[in-house]
């Protein structure tokens, strides 16, 4: 009844009906592929990625020092679970077959490190990166129960002496170890359990010592901070060891898994040697090897390493694999320049004008801008990455480098949150673009926001407290969603951000700066259509 | 010349903007520096000179930013067209906008080096940066401190005439901003990703930013990739070049 009083307008509406959201997308997406400059700076952008990358591994060789000169450097041992990981310790063991346990009381550890640790150990042979489980003390962090090198739970809490020894106690059965501890041999407390696929009839049971290179960051000029460690010796001191199961008797025999490769294995002690801490080692305190008190069966235990997942860093073997996208930050300043001329030529051309006057709603076309802006910058970044990554993870492996493996759903989070990193980032400088209505005032303030951030929390200038706040609360805190490593509480390692650590996780960093995009871009529609044009 | 220059100085002056970004070039530098002061401590930095001026970092952008829009500003409005109607001599033209630019950034470049270094003479004994400890107080007599902040104001000229450069290079302000902070930032952040020293020497050695950043150095000289009076010749380098490319594309190229 309506349309038979008002026909001419309800024309007026159908029409205005019809140009829906798909059009105005429709609209903005003919803009941007005729300007032949913008198209051009995609593929600036997806070089620009690919090239840094590209140049960067070509400059990252990894050579090892040996006494001839450089050298190739040994493998790094790959554990159960397919990580990199350390696996030196020194060893005092015997076979054990089929079922067994042993229980051991430690009264001394001797180590600076506060991850310096000695127990005992089920383990896979003395093959480095092989299957194992331990309970074991600290230095630092009291008794822990660790297995197949990322596995880390707490047991008892305070230090190890003579005053207040620590009983530690495994129990092989079929896959399962078991661990427990004590502090007085009678009253035990479950610490876990460690199922280890695939363990052989036949293990090692022992124990062990080990402590790992110190850490010590000290800053220097721009752009690193250096990191110089050596390693450190603990001593360990254990008695009432007791063994149950199929053993091979109380011959005790002393390996330095993962020692220098040719050299003097420290020797294999025993109770039969002659006189007390005769055998195991030369005698030096400075070096690993272990020595067996005859009167009263006691061992004590010198050994340096560590048994832990190996992390990126100065002290670590390999390289995390986003290196590869370092090219990512000079894909981002074209993005944010395209990201902010897609509205900021409309006001300096007045297409603006035609623009709002053509479509109903000037929130919905600054929402048609933002997907456009953020659906090219997305495939760009992802096809970008998509070449950068392998191409990148090839040259760095042809050089010598280890790479820290990652799975196939990080790397699939690699690539595509590179493209969500352009995306968000070309968003943000539209809607930047659109408050300031100014193209160098927008991409400078873009840039400032996140890539300066970012340089001033890595380039040591800041202490390490203000640089872990600007990556949480800044845009910067998006480029989280590229990292690849993990950190371990078990390890000292130097987590900071040009290790490839962010004080944030990768989602979370992302979802930050999702949020200034968000807000940018909130403030920009309700200016668009509070102000004239 | 003269004339050119009068004209100049009359466009940046009434130009809207120009003291907008002075400001913010010096207040911007000046709150960085005294940020940073504030939440120093002698176990992260070593160098108290550097520690200052640190603003420097923040500062630059707006010196950039106002340089680039002295030029691209007239090519985004046409104003060109009539600049160079009125004084056909292109290369007088852009030296009178290079003079004009050095000049606007040192003159915010002293103010701001001068406020940091105030504020860090102020803030940074409270945090163990005492004569007691090492530090000498930061005075511009000392000859090392006076080599920073002069350093930093000539640093924050030379910024402005490599962007003034890059935007009569490249003839739109947005773009220009892009090419200036990409060559400024991407130098320290692959450098630091490399892993071979060598390389890594190289790249920061010709990274205008982090060559030319050598400057603010008072302690550790041997350690520095580059030394400080080369480091700023390599940004001087950097500018030289991209003056003289954009000059000769404005003397080819039609406005």
């Amino acid at each position: 009844m309506s349309a038979t009083i008002t026909p001419y307008r309800s024309q007026v509406q159908a029409q205005a009906a019809r140009a829906g959201f798909p059009q105005l997308l429709r609209a903005e997406w003919t803009k941007f592929r005729t300007v032949r400059g913008w198209m051009v700076g995609l593929v600036v952008a997806a070089l620009a990625l690919v090239g840094v990358g590209v140049l960067s591994a070509l400059g990252s060789h990894r050579s090892c020092g040996g006494p001839n000169g450089s050298i190739t450097c040994p493998s790094v041992p790959v554990g159960p679970e397919g990580g990199m990981v350390t696996d030196r310790f020194y060893f005092v063991h015997q076979s054990l077959a089929g079922d067994g346990s042993i229980t051991a009381r430690i009264t001394g550890l001797s180590g600076k490190e506060p991850w310096s640790k000695a127990g005992v150990i089920v383990k896979n042979g003395t093959g480095q990166g092989s299957a194992y489980a331990a309970v074991l003390a600290t230095a630092g962090h009291g008794v822990r129960m660790q297995y197949d090198f990322t596995h880390d739970t707490a047991g008892l809490s305070g230090a190890v002496s003579a005053g207040s020894p620590r009983w530690l106690r495994l129990t092989r059965s079929g896959d399962t170890v078991t661990g427990y501890d004590s502090s007085d041999g009678s009253n035990w407390t479950l610490i876990g359990t460690a199922h280890l696929a695939g363990l052989p009839s036949t293990v090692q049971i022992g124990m062990f010592a080990t402590s790992p290179d110190a850490v010590q960051t000290t800053s220097s000029s721009f752009g690193s901070s250096s990191t110089t460690g050596g390693p450190t010796l603990a001593t360990a001191t254990f008695d009432q060891v007791g063994l149950q199961g199929g053993t091979s008797g109380a011959v005790w025999k002393g390996d330095e898994v993962g020692g220098a490769q040719g050299g003097p294995v420290v020797g294999s002690g025993g109770p039969g040697a002659a006189g007390s801490g005769a055998t195991g080692g030369n005698g030096s305190p400075t070096s690993e090897g272990f020595q067996q008190d005859q009167a009263t069966g006691a061992f004590s235990i010198r050994g340096s390493g560590d048994i832990a997942p190996s992390v990126g860093g100065p002290l670590g073997d390999g390289q995390a694999v986003e290196r590869s996208l370092v090219g990512t930050f000079a894909g981002l300043v074209v993005v944010i320049v395209l990201g902010t001329l897609f509205i900021t030529a409309e006001y300096r051309r007045g297409l603006i004008r035609t623009t709002l006057t053509a479509s109903q709603g000037r929130g919905r076309v600054l929402a048609a801008k933002a997907v456009v802006a953020a659906a090219v910058s997305f495939v760009t970044g992802v096809v970008a990455a998509a070449v950068a990554l392998p191409l990148c993870m090839h040259i760095l492996k042809a050089n010598g480098n280890a790479l820290y493996p990652i799975g196939l759903l990080t790397e699939v989070r690699l690539v595509v949150g590179t493209g969500a990193l352009l995306a968000v980032a070309a968003v943000l400088a539209l809607a930047v673009g659109t408050i300031l209505r100014r193209g160098a005032g927008a991409v400078t303030v873009v840039i400032a926001m996140i890539v300066l951030p970012y340089i001033l929390a890595t380039a040591s200038v800041l202490p390490a407290g203000p640089s872990e706040w600007l990556l949480r609360l800044t845009p910067a805190a998006g480029f989280a969603i590229q990292q690849s490593l993990k950190a371990f509480s078990q390890v000292a390692g130097v987590y900071t951000p040009t290790n490839g650590f962010f004080p944030l996780s990768p989602w979370a960093g992302f979802a930050v700066m999702c949020g200034w995009a968000a807000v940018a871009l909130a403030v920009a529609g309700y200016l668009l259509r509070r102000r004239d044009v | 010349m003269r004339l050119a220059l009068h004209a100049e100085w009359t466009k940046l002056r009434t130009q809207p903007g120009t003291a907008a970004l002075l400001i913010g070039a010096v207040v911007l530098t000046v709150g960085l520096s005294t940020g940073v002061a504030a939440a120093s401590s002698t176990s992260s930095a070593s160098d108290p000179a550097k520690l200052a001026l640190t603003g420097i970092y923040l500062g630059q952008i707006a010196v950039a930013s106002l340089s680039v829009l002295v030029m691209g500003g007239e090519y985004s409005t046409g104003m060109i067209r009539t600049t160079l109607g009125a004084i056909p001599r292109r290369w007088t033209v852009l030296a009178a906008k290079a003079t004009l630019v050095a000049g606007a950034a040192a003159a915010a470049g002293v103010v701001a080096v001068l406020g940091s270094l105030l504020a860090g003479a102020l803030i940074l004994p409270g945090h163990g940066f005492t004569v007691a400890h090492g530090y000498p107080p930061l005075s511009p007599s000392d000859g090392a401190v006076l080599r920073a902040a002069v350093g930093s104001v000539l640093y924050l000229a030379l910024i402005a005439l490599l962007s003034l450069g890059v935007a009569t290079a490249v003839r739109d302000s947005a773009a220009a901003v892009g090419v200036v902070l990409a060559l400024l930032f991407l130098f320290p952040i692959v450098a630091s990703v490399v892993s071979d020293p060598h390389w890594q020497r190289h790249l920061q050695q010709i990274a205008p930013m982090t060559a030319g950043l050598a400057v603010q150095a008072t302690t550790g000289l041997r350690s520095l990739p580059i030394g400080p009076w080369a480091g700023l010749g390599v940004l001087a380098a950097w500018a030289a070049g991209w003056l003289l490319t954009g000059g000769l594309l404005l003397r080819l190229r039609d406005a």
